[in-house]
């Protein structure tokens, strides 16, 4: 048996169930929009506090100094030095062979098997905690190989954490070119490897580079998979030949600098550092707008 | 009379299990346009990427038989890719212009080959566009995106773009069922210029195209080619009833 409902009568009387209904949809309409309030009141409230307490540290010296006991500075340019010498060796290390690996599997396996294996291990390595990886890094990297605490076997570790990054973003970069591209190279008689050079790597170039901000980002967030390979040296590297030399030698980067300071209870250089990456974050994820938005509209 | 530019004998084409192409022997005349009909899944684009070999990137096929160009087999060992290629050039169904300006787009093919010279080239891009029929469109804007011209403009450009390698032969996937009216005439127009220094195959859903552009036509049913021969007989008197219902519209 159906009942019917008539819609019209209900709007003019007093209709409990539907009153009823009103309350909730207000109810779960003011949670929604707390909830979504309150996110951006924390990501507000986490900025504003870290800026108004690390900004009265930021003066000239903490950038250009490194902290001394002799000289009685404070300063993290020898970690940012550092952090620079990691982002640069681990992108060497990740990228060709990131990209590398999403091209083979993109336009090359041809096996469905291989690839859907492949998949599945990248897949693996980004839900791996990256503590996990240090202890790996420390192992491999700095006992079996021998790179002992460096910048060297800090950028390896990082490297294997954020190769899936790139090579999804690389996958998915590729998989957005049409195939009409890589038919009409191939009609004019290139070669595979031609017209992957000259169309498809082209195309897919603003999703690869987006792939390799957000990376970038990683990295310089990072700190679990460091503290045990990379080490925490803070020293400025000798100019000249010590610039090479850098890379076999322990260096701390700035998170890993912020914690070591809150370790020994040093809240205002903790703070400085902190505002330095929130900053630095930010930079980020604007550039990455502005390219994308770029992008498209070149691509439109 | 034209001399035989193609020559396909007992080709047998297999996707996996799926017979695609039963033992299709044709000639195909140079300095002509030959039009392939058939009702879609028929087997005729096929045969058309089987003159160039761009089965050859797709999975599982296999192919028996042979496919002679200038009496030459193009499935022997040894024959370079990418000379078959610049000898018989593909035009597709959908307009695919690089995402680069028009000038790269058509140089793409002559830097493939080794063409370094911008003088060369710069020569090149003129007498292909012009070829094609979109010169005066494009001279002032040939730095420009190749995405920035009419779905008409693309397919002209792609096939200035087929042009540019100097091919003989010339193949074309459906390349006007993407386009509207007036491009496809545009198109059509080029078609006969084309023919008089290359040998032209297209393939073709529309019957009024296949009259109007082409000397010889194939009929292509499940695999096989069921009649062939010049396009004013098979249209005005097919001795298959399967080629006089297609060619009248009873299916397809």
């Amino acid at each position: 048996m159906t009942r019917k409902v008539n819609y019209s009568a209900s709007l003019c009387r007093h209709d409990f169930g539907l009153l009823h209904a009103r309350i909730k949809d207000a109810v779960a309409y003011t949670a929604i929009y707390l909830a979504a309030f309150y996110a951006v009141l924390v990501l507000a409230g986490i900025i504003l506090y870290v800026f108004a307490k690390g900004f009265p540290v930021l003066d000239l010296p903490f950038f250009t100094t490194v902290t001394s006991v002799v000289n009685g500075t404070v300063g993290i340019a020898g970690n940012m030095v550092n952090t620079v010498y990691i982002v640069v060796l681990t992108l060497i290390a990740a990228v060709p062979t990131g990209v590398g690996a999403a091209v083979w599997l993109n336009e090359y396996a041809a096996s469905c098997k291989a690839v859907r294996l492949i998949e599945f291990a990248t897949e693996t390595l980004t839900g791996i905690p990256s503590i996990v990886f240090g202890m790996f890094g420390m192992v491999f990297f700095g006992t079996t190989l021998g790179l002992g605490y460096s910048i060297l076997t800090g950028a390896l570790t990082l490297s294997l954490m954020i190769l899936p990054l790139i090579t999804r973003s690389t996958q998915e970069a590729l998989r957005a070119v049409p195939d009409g591209y890589r038919d009409g190279a191939i009609g004019m008689g290139a070669t595979k490897w031609h017209m992957i050079r000259t169309i498809l790597l082209p195309s897919a170039m603003p999703g690869i580079v987006t792939g390799i901000l957000l990376a970038v980002g990683r990295i310089v967030g990072e700190s679990a998979a460091l503290l045990f390979t990379a080490g925490s040296g803070y020293l400025l590297p000798d100019v000249g030949s010590g610039l090479v030399h850098k890379i076999m030698e322990s260096g701390g980067t700035l998170t890993i600098q912020m914690y070591l300071s809150m370790a020994r209870a040093e809240y205002d250089t903790a703070f400085g550092i902190a505002a330095v990456l929130l900053c630095m974050v930010l930079a980020f994820n604007l550039l990455l707008k502005l390219l994308t938005r770029r992008w498209n509209r070149i691509s439109r | 009379m034209n001399g035989i530019k193609i020559e396909t004998t007992d080709l047998n084409l297999y996707y996996g299990n799926h017979h695609a192409l039963k033992a299709v022997t044709m000639d195909i005349r140079a300095d002509a346009v030959t039009a392939l009909i058939g009702p879609s899944g028929c087997g005729k684009s096929t045969f058309l990427k089987a003159l160039n070999r761009m089965n050859d990137l797709t999975k599982g096929v296999r192919i028996t038989g042979r496919v002679r160009l200038d009496g030459v087999d193009i499935y022997a060992s040894g024959v370079d890719m990418t000379a078959l290629r610049r000898r018989v050039g593909m035009v597709f169904q959908q307009p695919n212009p690089f995402p680069m300006s028009i000038y790269d787009n058509i140089a793409y093919g002559p830097r493939i080959h080794g063409e370094k010279s911008r003088a060369r080239l710069d020569a090149v891009v003129e007498r292909s566009l012009r070829r094609a029929a979109i010169w005066e469109e494009t001279k002032d804007r040939l730095k420009k995106p190749a995405a920035g011209l009419s779905g008409g403009q693309q397919q002209r450009l792609c096939i200035a773009r087929a042009l540019a390698v100097e091919p003989e032969v010339l193949l074309m996937d459906e390349p006007t069922s993407a386009l509207d009216p007036a491009s496809t005439l545009k198109i059509e127009e080029l078609l006969l210029q084309l023919k008089r220094s290359y040998t032209v195959v297209i393939v073709t859903h529309n019957m009024q195209q296949a009259a109007r552009v082409a000397d010889d036509t194939a009929f292509f049913l499940a695999g096989e080619v069921i009649e062939k021969g010049r396009t004013k007989r098979l249209f005005s008197g097919a001795q298959d009833t399967r080629t006089r219902d297609y060619i009248a519209g009873r299916y397809g």
